[in-house]
């Protein structure tokens, strides 16, 4: 150790102890009350010893804390966790490698494909719930990440998805398969009549309107008795794999899937067959969302939500944009909803809460609004933490909140900074200067 | 005004724009013909922004007509905007039908779509995006915009991409931004943000480019350039310019005609001679400074 670095450290032991001091002062008072006096009856009985040992515990910890400064691993490590400064896009180099993401996606799928027979009915269901909401994730991030909608009421198109199926069933007979395109479609449909009268606002207004509409269809689900069971829910149907149904015993003659393979019943095959088919639903959508950003839609939504007087001014139907991505966020939702109310076997409306909407919300903000792996990875966090701390459950909302102002202060931008792609000088196809073909005649009768 | 036999690009007439008490545009007219560069040129508040935003739909003009004539098709800038209804309507069905549609589906990007590109006085690009993929929205209502083509790759598609991106290389390379493909557009320093937002509009394959102020901010260097390239759009694109700049020494340069306003009317309009030395410019213009002699 040099003279200098010998001076430094003392003196930073010196700090430690001043600052250690100070924090076993704070802790004693706030400790005191709190472990020192503990009600007996009428009276209060003193454990002075209590608040002592947690000050002290306090007073060392903030000492040690001040101490590994001196240690250059540390100090690098805070400096990087108080970088505010972080920049939240970054653009790939042309000559980027994607092998390295092509292999992650390949093991991605594979360990997805096979978790289900790797872990036991309890976490097959909770995968199914954290799919899901990748899912919802991935549509709100359409809607808030890439266009630049606050949207509050997401959790309106997931209802209606979850009730398509389920009072579709009970009234038409529609069963889970068909469920499927006839919910994305009229969640699309909702999305739209919602859409169209507020897409004149921005921001704050958006907001508000968005959120009240998610309460309006709660409300009516909650008291449209006569069609909808109110609180008391619908049944939902379950999957069935080729007309073969997943209950113990098949009605009016049919053979239960479990019957024709000569398996014992076991819930575990529809968990599996609703695994299985979300799953591939999901990687399809997420290729899909992530060929959209660079195409034509998705980057007239990226131009809507950094400029939407630019985009005007190139001739983007701002109204047509915003109409598409809400449209195309709430098929999504409404597509997890049909999961969702086949998963349960069962919707009511207290699934579908402003809180619901809340965690979707802070799935994509977590995420990083515009980048899907975030958004994937946020939403598995959101729903297996929660399970593997079933202890902490009353803390939920709690932890919750802590979570989201530490990113706020942290991470604005999310957890995975956004990546452009950066685009190669193409070999020469049009004649310049001057190209002759008039694009505007072509396309002036649509613009979306 | 010198007596032309080619029919004007853009028309202009009695143009009047009110906010509140502010008459900010006063029955003014003005002319651009094909592939001419003309500047708007006034003190600081004399309404060339409002002007502007009138001509690109952006502000409803109080009165006043805008006509823009391109090839054999003649527009309405006003009315694409989609008006109110007019007791009128009720009558005449036809009059209801095409407000009816401009009410649902007009809107100012019709006025892109008619051929009119536009760039701003405070620069509006959009900044997380790179400078390519600027370019490439601004492409957006030419490309094949299928999405279920676009997912699976079709042919069409890939054709459509490959064009966009390739003209796109080409305005970068025009406007000298060769370099920036691939930057952020907000991180780009100030003079190639200004040329970015000109290749931006260039993209769109207008008939005529406004551009609010293009030098503002600029170095003398890089005013020249720009110059260069303004009279390089005119010549090889065959775009009409429509000017707001307030760096004389360019507009006496590079303008075939100057429209000046003040408090919102035309008080003079003519070749660069004609304007420099009218008395009444000069007043308005310079105001106390007017014996000074600043080069107009
Ligand atoms: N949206 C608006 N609402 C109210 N007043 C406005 C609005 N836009 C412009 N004005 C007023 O109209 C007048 C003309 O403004 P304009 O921006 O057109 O001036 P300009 O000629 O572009 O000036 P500059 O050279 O400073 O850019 C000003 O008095 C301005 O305050
Ligand atoms: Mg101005």
């Amino acid at each position: 150790m040099s003279h200098t670095e010998q001076y430094n450290f003392s003196k930073t032991a010196l700090r430690g102890l001043r600052d250690a001091a100070f924090a076993g002062v704070i802790a004693l008072i706030v400790f005191g009350p709190m472990n020192g006096l503990i009600l007996d009856g009428y009276g209060l009985d003193f454990h002075l010893d209590r608040p002592f040992l947690m000050a002290g515990i306090v007073a060392l910890g903030r000492f040690l804390l001040t101490l590994s400064g001196c240690l250059p691993a540390v100090r690098q490590l805070r400096e990087r966790l108080m970088d505010f400064s972080h920049r939240g896009v970054t653009v790939e180099q042309p000559g980027d490698s994607q092998v390295r993401w092509k292999v992650l996606i390949l093991l991605t799928i594979i360990t997805g494909l096979c978790a289900p027979f790797l872990v036991s009915k309890y976490w097959l269901t909770i995968l199914i719930l954290a799919l899901i909401y990748v899912l919802l994730g991935l549509g709100l991030n359409i809607v808030v990440g890439f266009a630049g909608l606050l949207d509050l009421g997401f959790v309106a198109f997931y209802a209606v998805g979850a009730y398509v199926i389920a009072l579709g069933a009970q009234y038409w007979g529609l069963g889970f398969w068909t469920a499927i395109p006839v919910a994305a479609v009229l969640a699309a449909l909702a999305g739209c009549i919602l859409a169209f009268p507020v897409l004149r606002m921005h921001g704050d207004y958006l907001a508000i309107v968005t959120l009240g509409f998610g309460e309006i269809i709660r409300l009516v689900l909650n008291n449209w008795l006569d069609f909808t069971g109110g609180p008391n829910g619908v049944r939902a149907p379950s999957p069935t794999l080729f007309g073969l149904e997943f209950t113990r015993k098949a009605k009016e003659g049919g053979i239960p899937f479990h019957e024709y393979f000569g398996l014992e019943y076991s819930s575990f095959y529809k968990y599996l067959l609703i695994y299985l088919v979300l799953f591939v639903i999901v990687v399809a959508l997420t290729l899909f969302v992530h060929r959209l950003r660079n195409m034509p839609m998705g980057r007239a939504w990226e131009a809507l939500r950094e400029n939407e007087i630019a985009c005007r001014s190139l001739g983007i139907n701002h109204v047509t944009v915003k109409l598409s991505a809400f449209m195309m966020g709430a098929m999504t939702a409404g597509i997890g909803g049909v999961f969702f109310a086949s998963y349960q076997g069962f919707v009511n409306p207290t699934s579908f809460t402003f809180f619901e909407s809340a965690l979707i919300l802070a799935i994509v903000v977590l995420g990083g609004m515009g980048s899907i792996v975030g958004v994937i990875i946020a939403a598995f966090v959101f729903t297996l933490v929660p399970e593997m701390l079933r202890e902490f459950a009353d803390y939920r909302v709690l932890v919750f909140g802590v979570v989201m102002v530490l990113m706020m202060i942290w991470r604005p931008r999310g957890l995975l900074q956004i990546r452009r792609k950066a685009f190669k000088r193409p070999r020469p196809v049009y004649t310049r200067p001057g190209e002759a073909q008039p694009l505007h005649a072509a396309s002036a009768g649509q613009s979306l | 005004m010198q007596p032309t036999t080619t029919q004007p690009l853009l028309e202009v007439s009695d143009l009047s724009m009110r906010f509140g008490g502010i008459l900010a545009l006063n029955s003014a007219s003005l002319n651009v013909l094909p592939g001419s560069i003309t500047a708007i040129i006034g003190p600081n508040g004399a309404g060339k922004t409002t002007l502007f935003n009138c001509i690109t739909g952006f502000y409803r003009a109080t009165s006043g007509a805008i006509r823009f004539n391109s090839g054999n098709s003649s527009v309405d800038l006003i009315q694409v905007l989609g008006g109110p209804f007019k007791a009128t309507d009720l009558t005449d069905p036809r009059a209801f039908s095409t407000r009816l549609y401009y009410k649902m589906l007009g809107g100012s990007h019709r006025v892109a779509l008619a051929g009119v590109a536009r760039t701003f006085q405070n620069i509006r690009l959009f900044d997380e995006m790179t400078a390519i993929e600027n370019l490439l929205v601004a492409q957006h209502t030419g490309l094949d915009r299928n999405v279920v083509g676009g997912f699976l790759r079709t042919g069409s598609y890939l054709k459509s991409e490959h064009t966009a991106v390739d003209r796109a290389f080409y305005w970068l390379d025009k406007m000298g931004l060769g370099e920036d493909a691939n930057r952020l557009a907000g991180e780009l320093p100030y003079g190639h943000q200004r040329r970015l937002e000109i290749a931006r509009a260039m993209c769109t394959q207008p008939k005529m480019i406004c551009l609010d102020e293009p030098a503002a901010g600029l170095n003398p260097n890089e005013t020249k350039a720009l110059s260069e390239m303004i009279q390089m759009l005119r010549r090889e694109h065959d775009v009409a310019v429509l000017l707001i700049e307030h760096d004389m020494g360019m507009v006496m340069d590079i303008s075939d005609h100057i429209v000046v306003l003040d408090h919102g009317e035309v008080i003079a309009a003519g070749t660069p001679q004609h304007v420099e030395n009218d008395p009444a410019v000069l007043a308005a213009y310079l105001g106390a400074d007017y014996e000074t002699g600043v080069a107009l």
